[in-house]
């Protein structure tokens, strides 16, 4: 494997890795609160739509992502409903919400655009467009450093910065305000947040709509920015990934970063090496393309260490009356 | 703790869910432009109108009461088995190797070889993720997800590159041999005005003969107790001696093996050949079979016809409203799991607080 193959191969894994990383992050937020999601490739596929869709109508991109981020809520407050107000099973809710999701965008998208359920492709201001970072001309010429940043951190859309940037804030806003440390003890004991006059509801609630806005970016970025339109069923288990990944890297926001780019670049490997070779062996494509979701298994089964989640997470707080 | 009748926890409560999960539903087919009502004729129409339709509706009903049966099974353990589409895949496999495997000479052979082919297979396919949930702490939720993906691979890999016929395109396995055929509608109930093209097969008595045994493993066995206590409390089961371990597996395997049933019907009993998506669903579907159903076999069984008659009524809906696609069912299927099962207490609460006001209930 030669050098521009590896700098190709990075490029592409950060680019796949950001809807992961955006759900990633998502899930953080929501489970560090105490409600389980499971619904987050649900709510990121009706982002993926509306996006897709209303950016088709109007031509923007921007118009787009508000669509987006609004489906995504509208699910957020559903889940919301289910597993906080009404105290619901919330993999139930979660499950509902996945299904509410695959068969709402090919239903709209047939009766929309009559393309199959699919968005008409999307060009020009409609899409997200690449962005040259500063320097990244001039950087180019030096060894090493001048690729990697001109070639694999330079040249993304909006999107991809905004999901690296989104995990300094994450870190930030769980572990430096108020806001976060409230948010973790509810995870945690919610009786004692409680106790202490400020209210679980509202919180959870808090958690559960950033959690909305951040997969609502995930799938607008993957039908606008990673692909120029609206394919059926086009998350393809991402959210799952993205659950992995929070379990794979404990609940913290930097481990989630590496958790979702070596799923990224396991995406990547699976795209390039269709037909790959190995010890003489020909590895099938079907197999390549499994590898992220065994890998998957692989980390849930805790053989890369014990994870322990929020201890009140998936059961519904009741006040003690 | 129990303020409601009985009658209302089984019948009125999610006869509610289900009125609800209607009305969004018909609110989504007003939004598209079309008219609820006469959609809902057509699809009552096509579903029970005719013989033609009733073929229909038994064999998808057929489907849906193994894998919401395989679903209930595990929840009584408190396990969300959500793997149903994979096991099924599998179960698939596990059936159409036995048929091929012998120059059947009838069928009353073939079925019991094949019944047992696909519950291994199936069983075998969430032996893993109870394995993982039971040694290492892993959610099953997600790893039967998981399973989902794989399994599908896995399939395409075989039928692509193994099982199939040499020389042909398609990825599926050869027709299976004419003794392994099961007999249709048409053979054994051809008097009910069945015709030769209605899926309908024998398969459904397999599917009621698994009801009953289901409800007598649950409530008439010990093993059933020791799911039903582990599922109510695990560590008053724990304290009582029982291993969840066991319990995990056991109930996984059991669950498992129900869904692999469902390819004696999909596979060995229509299609009689293995393709790439023989189970279309039908493992998503049990899921909402089974929240319908209470976890009980009789509701999995009325559960299993209604959500028949959706996907029956939802073929007929989609031939003559063009706008309307197939993705319809899936939305009323997502709201009848999201009302009956994450929404239950929107309706239960004012129902049980309208049930004190009339008076105490003989069990307050």
């Amino acid at each position: 494997m030669d050098f521009s193959t590896i700098i190709l191969l990075l490029d592409s894994t950060l680019r796949l890795a950001t809807p992961l990383l955006l759900a990633c992050l998502a899930g953080l937020f929501s489970e560090r609160a105490g409600v389980l999601d499971i619904g987050l490739e649900g709510k990121m596929l009706a982002a993926a739509f509306f996006s897709a869709a209303c950016a088709a109508v109007t031509g923007s991109v921007w118009l787009g992502l508000l669509a987006g981020c609004g489906a995504s809520l509208f699910l957020s407050v559903v889940h919301g409903l289910a597993s906080i107000t009404f105290r619901g099973n919330q993999l139930i809710s979660g499950v509902a919400i996945n299904f509410l999701a695959a068969g709402l965008t090919v239903l709209i998208g047939q009766n929309w655009f009559s393309l199959g359920g699919r968005t008409p492709p999307l060009a020009g201001n409609a899409r997200f467009q690449s962005i040259t970072l500063p320097f990244a001309d001039t950087l180019e010429p030096l060894p090493l450093i001048g690729p990697l940043y001109h070639d694999v951190l330079s040249g993304h859309t909006i999107l991809v910065y905004v999901g690296l940037l989104a995990v300094p804030l994450t870190w930030w806003v769980l572990f430096r305000t108020r806001f976060g440390l409230r948010l973790r003890a509810v995870g945690e004991n919610p009786g004692a947040v409680d106790t202490a006059g400020v209210s679980v509801i509202k919180l959870r609630y808090g958690a559960v709509l950033i959690c909305g806005i951040l997969c609502g970016l995930a799938g607008a970025y993957l039908a606008t920015g990673l692909s120029a339109g609206f394919v059926k069923d086009m998350s393809a288990g991402r959210g799952f990934i993205a659950l992995a990944a929070l379990i794979f890297a404990k609940w913290r926001p930097w481990y989630a970063l590496s958790a979702c780019l070596l799923f990224g670049l396991l995406d990547a490997l699976g795209n390039r090496f269709q037909n790959a070779e190995l010890l003489g062996i020909a590895i099938p494509v079907q197999f390549m393309q499994a590898l992220p979701y065994i890998l998957t298994v692989v980390i849930l089964a805790g053989f890369v260490g014990k994870a322990t989640p929020p201890r009140a997470g998936g059961a519904a707080y009741v006040k003690e009356r | 703790m129990d303020r409601l009748p009985k009658w209302a926890d089984i019948l009125l409560i999610p006869a509610i869910n289900l009125l609800l999960a209607l009305l969004v539903s018909g609110l989504v087919i007003a939004l598209i432009g079309e008219n609820p009502f006469q959609a809902m004729r057509i699809m009552i129409n096509g579903a029970v109108g005719s013989a033609y339709g009733w073929g229909y509706t038994l064999y998808y009903a057929t489907n849906f009461i193994f894998t919401g049966l395989a679903v209930a099974v595990a929840f009584h353990a408190r396990l969300f088995n959500i793997g149903g589409e994979g096991q099924a895949t599998l179960g698939g496999l596990g059936v159409a190797l036995v048929c091929m495997m012998l120059p059947w000479p009838h069928w009353s052979l073939a079925l019991p070889a094949a019944i047992i082919g696909g519950a291994l297979f199936g069983a075998a396919w969430a032996a893993i993720p109870a394995y993982l949930q039971a040694k290492r702490g892993s959610h099953i939720v997600i790893t039967t997800i998981m399973f989902n993906f794989i399994a599908s691979a896995l399939l395409v890999y075989l039928l692509v590159n193994v099982l199939k016929v040499p020389g042909s395109m398609a990825p599926e396995t050869p027709r299976f041999p004419e003794g392994a055929r099961l007999p249709s509608a048409f053979e054994f109930a051809g008097w009910l005005g069945f015709t030769r093209s209605a899926p309908l097969n024998v398969a459904f008595f397999v599917a009621i003969l698994c009801c009953i045994g289901v409800y007598y493993l649950i409530w008439r066995t010990r093993l059933g107790y020791e799911i039903r206590a582990y599922g109510w409390s695990q560590p008053a089961a724990v304290y009582a001696g029982i291993s969840p371990y066991k319990i995990i597996m056991v109930s996984m395997l059991i669950s498992g093996g129900l869904a692999g049933l469902m390819a004696v019907n999909a596979v060995q009993g229509e299609a009689e050949r293995l393709v790439i998506d023989s189970v279309q669903g039908a493992g998503f579907v049990g899921i909402a079979v089974a929240l319908m159903g209470r976890s009980h076999p009789l509701g999995v069984f009325l559960a299993a016809l209604l959500f028949g008659m959706l996907y029956q009524g939802g073929a007929e809906l989609e031939f003559e409203i063009p706008a309307i696609t197939k993705e319809m069912v899936v939305v009323i299927q997502s709201l009848v799991i999201l009302f009956t099962g994450a929404l239950d207490n929107m309706v239960r609460l004012p129902v049980e607080r309208m049930f004190l006001r009339i008076g105490p209930g003989k069990d307050a």
